[in-house]
């Protein structure tokens, strides 16, 4: 699969404002940390999505194993008494 | 002096005006998705401060429209640089094109944003952040191209024997520019020489580019002698209001 001719694919994440988190947007492709800070510009923050960018190369992510999502993610589903869904909320909290 | 403005509002929107319509030639055609879509922006910005420049332009004459004044002049009054005319002749020209423009566009940006006009003041503000942000893209382009491989190298040499040798028109100063100039409107060259030239010494070597040999050429685009390059160009460009007068979307 590697193509030397293919450019390394990268991971871009925006955060759409201060006071936000970086959110993960999409990948593309560029040859150099500084090329896919330009390209995640021009391709992702053309309608003023974003104050902020972060770009890692995808390779450099771990990633967990699909085929392990039964051990790694069902015994929480039955442990509702780790929600916090029995408190009410202040109207004014956002984002949580 | 309202019709010496009128010219020197089209002089800066021609520019800009022709190179955009280049780079829309692009869209859908770039090497790849991001730089298809990064030159098409550059495109775009460059559309948006034309339509600017000509909805003043059109306050100053009775008559006129953004529209009339973009699509119904005769090629000898349109007045545009040699530069911006030259095809799209592979990806190195496209870049090297913009560089050499981006490079005297900021300068000249800097100093129409002290413009007594505050129209021109107010446009040059806004357009400023976008030429930063062009020159950057290009310039980048240039080192990666000329510093990259072998062909890269040799496209990107050629590229600039080709195209250098316009940059001579942008700073020789018209009549025009001299009586803006005088009136606190217009920019003063020499300075926007000063800088283009300090851009092109901090970019070419690490690019290693060698201009010095290239000789350059005296073309008159800003007093409406063009390339043949440019009757084309207007060709596609015309055709829509000229075949469907005053049509809208």
């Amino acid at each position: 699969m590697t193509n030397k001719k293919e450019w390394p694919v990268w991971e871009v994440f925006i955060r759409s404002k201060n006071g936000l988190e970086h959110r993960h947007v999409g990948s593309l492709h560029a040859t150099d940390a500084e090329m896919a800070i330009e390209n995640a510009r021009d391709v992702y923050t053309r309608r003023m999505e974003g104050v902020s960018i972060w770009v890692v190369q995808s390779k450099d992510i771990v990633a967990s194993n699909p085929e392990k999502m039964g051990e790694l993610f069902e015994p929480a589903a039955d442990k509702v008494y780790r929600h916090p869904t029995f408190y009410n909320l202040p109207v004014e909290l956002k984002h949580i | 002096m309202k019709d010496q403005l009128y010219k020197y509002l089209l002089l800066l929107g021609d520019n800009s005006m022709i190179l955009g319509h280049r780079l829309s030639e692009l869209c859908g055609h770039g090497p790849n998705l991001e730089t298809d879509i990064a030159l098409t922006n550059i495109s775009l910005d460059l559309f948006g401060q034309v339509r600017s420049y000509f909805k003043y332009a059109a306050t100053l004459k009775e008559g006129e429209t953004e529209d009339s004044i973009a699509f119904l002049r005769f090629e000898r009054d349109y007045y545009n640089t040699i530069l911006v005319e030259q095809p799209n002749k592979d990806f190195a020209h496209v870049i090297v094109r913009q560089f050499l423009f981006d490079a005297y566009h900021k300068p000249l940006l800097e100093q129409l944003m002290n413009s007594k006009d505050e129209t021109i003041s107010a446009i040059a503000h806004k357009s400023i952040k976008e030429s930063k942000y062009h020159l950057r893209f290009s310039s980048e382009w240039v080192k990666r191209l000329g510093d990259g491989t072998e062909i890269s190298h040799q496209k990107t040499q050629n590229a600039f024997n080709t195209l250098m040798p316009y940059i001579e028109e942008l700073f020789i100063e018209t009549p025009l520019e001299l009586a803006m100039k005088n009136e606190g409107i217009g920019a003063d060259l020499n300075l926007v020489k000063a800088s283009f030239d300090k851009t092109m010494s901090d970019v070419l070597p690490s690019a290693n580019i060698e201009t010095s040999d290239i000789k350059l050429r005296k073309t008159n685009g800003k007093s409406g002698f063009h390339s043949e390059y440019l009757g084309f160009i207007l060709t596609e460009l015309q055709y829509m209001q000229r075949a469907y007068p005053d049509m809208s979307w």
